[in-house]
């Protein structure tokens, strides 16, 4: 993927791409041929399984295929949102800047809530500790210079909802 | 109801306060992985082929084989360390949308509107984060009109203002969580 910002135009899928997108949002079966398995679950064949999420793949409607683990069980307990008010001609440069960053997790810009919030670079940080997000921070600090005008980072102090994605 | 306030500019850490128990967290403290469960987890979170045999091939790649990549794999969503193993769909390319927002909620009904944020079934994440602005949550649909009528049903409701951050642009990021 060379693309350093994703667009969101929308992907046209079918009626079965969506049969396809239900029967894979939770998971691939942990078997050998797993297309296949999912093939005879909805009735079309694995060459088309395997065609159509190629192409929604390549099309962005896939992110990824492969595992996703778990932060907490990792040791990674402090996770925090940065968010940085910088410049608006220099935010899309400075976010693909932050994104590139091996501890950053998501990037984005969003709009500000002046006053009271004149953040619009939001950048997700994993670390084992406060000290380790910290250091973090003060790394997107150097990058950002004099570009940045204020920062702040929210710790999560719990997750109280979770679901994954899902599509009907 | 008092609006949130702007921050001092880099604003000093505090330190931290007792964890909260997070809602979903499988366990207490990191799991021990041994080395080729640090190879399956850092060299598998993306690039898992495509193919009539994915897992062979992606074994071949780690330098194991497929049974026993398998087997890995299934015993480290046994212990907790993986919550999903397959495609990552991204909604917003499939027609849906979801927005962020915010709430600032006092302590004492904290856990009253959190629950009935919670309760909506167009809510997809919700965390409490350390800041007046302590609830942060996506609402996920098939349309904007949708999220935002969510959105006005828990101000209406709760009678807090729902402060909206809809993405203006998602930067890529690499994806690397290293163990």
């Amino acid at each position: 993927m060379t693309g350093l910002t994703s667009n969101s135009k929308p992907v046209p899928v079918d009626e079965v791409d969506l049969r396809l997108i239900a029967a894979t949002q939770s998971g691939l079966p942990l078997v050998p041929r797993p297309y296949h398995a999912i093939a005879e679950q909805i009735g079309i064949a694995a060459e088309e399984v395997m065609a159509r999420l190629t192409r929604m793949l390549e099309a962005g409607a896939i992110r990824r295929i492969g595992l996703v683990p778990n932060h907490y069980a990792l040791g990674y307990i402090a996770n925090g949102m940065s968010v940085w008010d910088v410049e608006d001609d220099k935010a899309d440069e400075l976010g693909e800047r932050i994104g590139r960053l091996d501890f950053v997790s998501h990037c984005y810009r969003r709009p500000r809530r002046p006053p009271q919030w004149p953040y619009t670079l939001f950048a997700m940080l994993h670390g084992k500790s406060r000290e380790e997000v910290t250091a973090y921070v003060e790394e997107i600090r150097a990058l950002l210079g004099d570009s940045c005008r204020a920062s702040d980072i929210l710790y999560s102090r719990g997750i109280l909802k979770k679901t994954g994605l899902r599509i009907t | 109801m008092a609006g949130i306030r702007r921050r001092p500019k880099h604003r000093k850490e505090s330190p931290p306060p007792p964890a909260a128990p997070a809602v979903k967290t499988a366990t207490a403290g990191p799991i021990p992985l041994d080395e080729i469960e640090r190879r399956i987890i850092n060299g598998l979170q993306g690039g898992f082929p495509i193919g009539e045999r994915p897992f062979l091939e992606a074994a071949t790649a780690l330098g194991l084989d497929e049974d026993e990549l398998i087997e890995r794999i299934e015993h480290l969503f046994e212990v907790g360390v993986l919550t999903r193993f397959g495609p990552l769909f991204n909604a917003d390319r499939l027609g849906g949308i979801n927005v962020l927002a915010a709430m600032a909620l006092p302590e004492n009904d904290f856990d009253r509107v959190a629950a009935f944020v919670n309760a909506q079934p167009e809510i997809a994440h919700n965390y409490r984060r350390e800041h007046e602005l302590n609830l942060w949550f996506v609402g996920a649909a098939e349309t904007p009109e949708k999220v935002e009528s969510t959105f006005c049903y828990i101000e209406s409701v709760s009678g807090y203002p729902v402060y909206r951050f809809p993405k203006e642009r998602e930067f890529f990021v690499e994806l690397k969580l290293h163990v």
